[in-house]
């Protein structure tokens, strides 16, 4: 059992950046075929990030790269202990106090963009934040336990008890993977408002470190999609990869499809989907239990 | 020695041009010319740029921005100008504000003529600048290995 554990937090750690780096592949790819455009290569993400490694590292200030360092290794930790079934709500509260150390990496630079960009990060988090807690939460209440390994083995699979939860989480995870309307830290699109907001003045090896954060965030991610619905049975496995394929699609199609909101509208949006689809979820399960 | 010419990143700055430049520079991105299929991305920040793509000349005013840009820029980088007044000053030359080309300021590798210059020359101009960018970076990783072996020494 312990080797399994293991083997998969290995696995984790090894291949999530490459899955990471393809999934972003073929997202900058659909994209451009959304815009009736040819795109880049799949893996034109890798060329990237090889690219930034390799150039002159100018940073402003030197606290900065130990700060993103601090974000990756956090990060890590957060898939590592997800994938290894350990505590989902410890997984959480991980990837929370990671993004904490973003959002000073942002701020120590002092660049008027840069704290722009951070103080936006950080409306973000409170506007994901209540999905993510209420999700957890539900888990709970459905399971009776938070360990992701026997949420992952129960009999029937959670989207069943938590439909709410499933459409809260989905919209949030716009907000977590910074896309278009709520790509308002930073975007990944060429040009907006504060420049490159909170990775303004990253430049070089530290916004390849930023990047490959990112691959290892969203892999995380797109695991929790799937904690939705797999079970003990292999077949769900299956069912789960495809489950995260198509969400996994639907935010391109969102991110392609709509226009940057201001980020009180985010707030308010989210908190309201949160409270109306979570919310009633949750009231549901403790009246019928 | 990687390849790093498959991903070069744009920084487009407007100096004192007409706008027919900039208009041409953003039709390259468009769907007909699609300039992302080489891995251009235009990104609005020096740090993360690779490539300067300046439009327009050089006047009192400027001068000093374009200057900063170019030293905002991390190593290795290439410069293209832009249309015939980031070549010599074009047909602005003569005024009392013009200093001439982008060259006056910051050294200039490629000379993309034109007025307007079409998206077309543009690419080829960013084509011709990602070999040069190759090639400084080779030495670039020369020099760093060289530095290296002669701390060890």
């Amino acid at each position: 059992m312990t080797v399994q554990v293991f083997a998969r937090v290995l696995a984790y750690i090894l291949l999530a950046p490459l899955v990471g780096g393809l999934l972003e592949g073929i997202d900058r790819k659909l994209s451009a075929r959304m815009q009736r455009r040819v795109g880049p290569p799949l893996l034109q993400p890798f060329y990237d990030v090889i690219k930034l490694f390799k150039k002159q590292t100018i940073a402003v200030s030197t606290a900065q790269s130990f700060l993103l360092m601090t974000y990756l290794v956090m990060i890590i930790l957060t898939g590592a202990m997800y994938y290894g079934g350990s505590d989902i709500l410890m997984c959480f509260f991980v990837m929370s106090t990671g993004a904490t150390f973003l959002y000073f990496a942002a701020i120590v630079t002092s660049s008027p963009y840069a704290t722009v960009g951070a103080n936006r990060e950080l409306l973000q988090m409170v506007s994901y934040e209540p999905a993510v807690l209420l999700a957890c939460v539900g888990f709970y209440l459905v399971e009776g336990t938070f360990s992701v390994s026997e949420i992952a083995s129960s009999r029937y699979s959670a989207i069943m008890y938590l439909p709410g939860f499933f459409v809260a989480f989905v919209y949030i995870l716009t907000i977590k993977m910074r896309k278009s309307p709520f790509d308002t830290s930073t975007s990944h699109h060429m040009h907006q408002e504060i420049v490159k907001g909170l990775t303004t003045e990253m430049g070089s090896k530290n916004l390849a470190l930023f990047q490959v954060t990112e691959w290892y965030e969203n892999v995380f991610l797109m695991g929790v999609i799937g904690l939705f619905i797999k079970n003990s049975s292999p077949i769900s496995t299956v069912a789960a990869i495809l489950v995260i394929l198509v969400v996994y699609f639907l935010e391109i199609l969102i991110d392609n499809s709509s226009a940057r909101v201001k980020t009180d509208m985010m707030i308010k949006t989210s908190w309201g989907v949160t409270i109306l689809c979570a919310g009633v979820n949750l009231l549901v399960l403790m009246l019928v239990r | 020695m990687a390849n790093i010419k498959r991903s070069p990143w744009l920084l487009h700055y407007d100096g004192s041009s007409c706008n027919g430049c900039d208009i041409e520079v953003l039709a390259a991105l468009t769907p007909v010319y699609d300039a992302e299929r080489f891995g251009v991305m235009n990104t609005g920040d020096p740090m993360q740029a690779d490539i300067f793509l300046i439009t327009g000349g050089i006047n009192a005013q400027n001068q000093a921005t374009v200057k900063q840009l170019y030293d905002q820029m991390p190593r290795p980088k290439v410069v293209v100008a832009v249309g015939v007044c980031a070549c010599t000053g074009g047909i602005f030359k003569d005024c009392y504000n013009i200093l001439g080309g982008a060259d006056t300021t910051i050294p200039v590798d490629i000379y993309v003529p034109g007025c307007a210059a079409r998206p077309q020359a543009i690419i080829d101009g960013v084509v011709q600048a990602v070999e040069l960018f190759q090639q400084r970076s080779d030495e670039h990783d020369a020099l760093v290995k060289q530095n290296k072996e002669g701390r060890e020494k």
